[in-house]
């Protein structure tokens, strides 16, 4: 049997993550201590743990409606509501979905016509493109700049948009950068999108994790309501990334279309994590504040840390990453991260790995305890010396 | 619990620098306000948690529970410094509930603390009774896991 022939001419031509080729390489060797991870370290707090155990000793293991327990949707109504400002139907407005990224893959699939274009800012989480490009879209990347802290600038959007500028996604919090976007830069951006038919796909995921300010949702700026995809979930807020449990929320026309294929595909995300995340919603904020005020102690230990090394990083005000630049080695991204690995032995994940723009800058993500955030210092500040001979 | 002082629960080793960083301070605002945990009581000092078993095969904790009939005029307090004063006593507290004092004991055997129980503890004058509990295994201690560090189950990069 010759697969090659029975595969799709799209799916072979999907280019395999740069993430995933890292990783093969780390998880082969022994005593690697890593600083690559994109979830939480914290355990599910526990009386989400506990409840879904409760669920499942009383059998409640069935299918939940396709777009999710109407239960579930009136907690993820009020949290939008209460958090962001945003207001949403939850009978008809909001979809649950196995994961955040799910939601962009529905989102993507609902919106695209073969050769329609879709923006993605990067660096940025590797997801957007295979997907468009499997949706039979053409991604376009926005290279976004260090000097602004990784932030879409209204420049760069006008520039890119075409006659067929379909969607944008809208990665903040960032992941990789740890960049956000405050609300005076959403106006920008909301200002070039108000006259035009294009819709947001805003990927809020980490918007529970900043520092120093609270998240700005675009769809709760004047005017952009009507044309968000707002897409969040349980993974990075709630340390819940193994239960698979996220959401959109948006107009009714483009929800129930969305909601369309996920019935088809996926008929309705986990009916325990379903239960579980109700508890989340009800009960947790505290967790999610205790969560939070470590991970910035993390986050300025790490950025000061490096930032002494003389690798410059500026300071990220959200998700749980740092951005430093490795110019001054003289080294690729691919070059210092192999190298780094193979001599201490520590593993961070090469910045182009999210996009040409991330050339010359490293993933360093701070969700460890500091004892291991400072071991993995330690032997950085070696590498850095050593290199510098 | 103020961060500072759950930093420094956590890892006692960290600099006035790292901490300073990490909780957005001076290095002298956070050398000045251990020097304030200490002169209130607050710090008692910086320690090392130790894995006994690792390096001494023959190490034995029992928690002994002492009724005691209180003295007039001092309570609990002669009888709970007068146990306080031996060498192989690590903790000393006064309970409420069903007996007095917990006092916590280190010795090479079982022998040794049932003796130092016998000979020592139940002897005294108002020691009404005792009941002697040894440790069998420990599994966490001020906060840190003991048995069995607890893996990173998370994949390397992701």
């Amino acid at each position: 049997m010759d697969y090659n022939k029975v595969l799709s001419d799209k799916v072979k031509s999907i280019k395999p993550s740069g993430i995933r080729k890292f990783f093969d390489i780390a998880s082969e060797m022994d005593n690697v201590i890593s600083l690559g991870v994109g979830e939480p370290d914290f355990k599910t707090p526990y009386s989400i743990r506990q409840e879904a155990i409760e669920t499942l000793s009383k059998g409640r293991t069935k299918y939940s409606a396709n777009a999710g327990l109407l239960e579930l949707r009136e907690e993820i109504a009020r949290f939008l509501d209460r958090k962001y400002n945003i207001k949403y139907d939850a009978k008809k407005g909001i979809l649950v979905t196995v994961g955040g990224s799910e939601a962009i893959d529905l989102a993507i699939r609902a919106l695209v016509n073969i050769g329609d274009e879709v923006l993605i800012p990067e660096p940025s989480f590797v997801c957007y493109t295979p997907m468009v490009e499997l949706a039979h879209g053409v991604p376009v990347p926005i290279r976004t700049k260090e000097e602004n802290h990784f932030r879409l600038t209204k420049q760069e959007l006008l520039e890119s948009i075409t006659d067929k500028t379909k969607a944008i996604i809208l990665p903040y919090p960032n992941n990789p950068t740890g960049g956000i976007m405050k609300k005076e830069h959403l106006e920008e951006i909301a200002e070039v999108l108000r006259e035009k038919d294009i819709i947001v796909i805003s990927d809020e995921i980490y918007s529970e994790l900043t520092y120093g300010q609270k998240h700005v949702s675009i769809a709760s700026i004047d005017g952009m309501w009507e044309r968000t995809i707002v897409i969040n979930g349980f993974s990075k807020a709630y340390s819940m990334t193994g239960w698979r449990l996220g959401f959109c929320a948006g107009p009714i026309e483009l929800i129930s279309q969305m909601t369309k294929i996920h019935q088809f595909a996926i008929m309705c995300a986990p009916t325990t994590s379903q239960y579980a995340a109700v508890e989340a919603l009800r009960n947790c904020d505290e967790s999610i504040n205790a969560m939070v005020a470590e991970y910035d102690v993390r986050r300025r230990l790490v950025v000061d840390s490096f930032n002494k090394l003389g690798l410059h990083c500026f300071e990220p005000e959200g998700a749980f990453y740092v951005f430093p630049s490795i110019k001054s080695t003289g080294m690729t991204s691919e070059e210092f991260c192999e190298k780094l690995l193979y001599s201490q032995r520590v593993a961070v994940v090469p910045g182009n790995a999210f996009g040409d723009s991330g050339e010359g800058f490293i993933r360093v993500s701070y969700s460890y305890s500091v004892k291991h955030l400072l071991e993995a210092l330690r032997r950085i500040e070696i590498f850095i010396k050593e290199n510098e001979k | 619990m103020d961060k500072l002082l759950s930093l420094l629960e956590e890892n006692s080793r960290l600099t006035n620098a790292q901490l300073a960083t990490m909780l957005n301070t001076t290095e002298d605002a956070v050398a000045k306000q251990i020097q304030e945990y200490e002169q209130a009581g607050i710090i008692k000092g910086f320690t090392a948690i130790i894995d006994r078993e690792k390096i001494d095969k023959e190490y034995v904790v029992a928690i002994i529970e002492l009724s005691v009939t209180p003295k007039q005029n001092y309570g609990f307090e002669e009888i709970a410094k007068t146990v306080a004063e031996y060498e192989e006593v690590e903790s000393v507290y006064l309970m409420s509930g069903t007996y007095d004092l917990a006092v916590i004991v280190n010795g090479k055997t079982f022998k040794d603390i049932a003796l130092f129980v016998a000979k020592r503890l139940s002897t005294l004058e108002s020691v009404v009774s005792t009941a002697t509990h040894f440790l069998l295994s420990k599994y966490k201690e001020k906060g840190f896991i003991i048995a069995g560090d607890e893996e990173d189950e998370r994949r390397v990069i992701s």
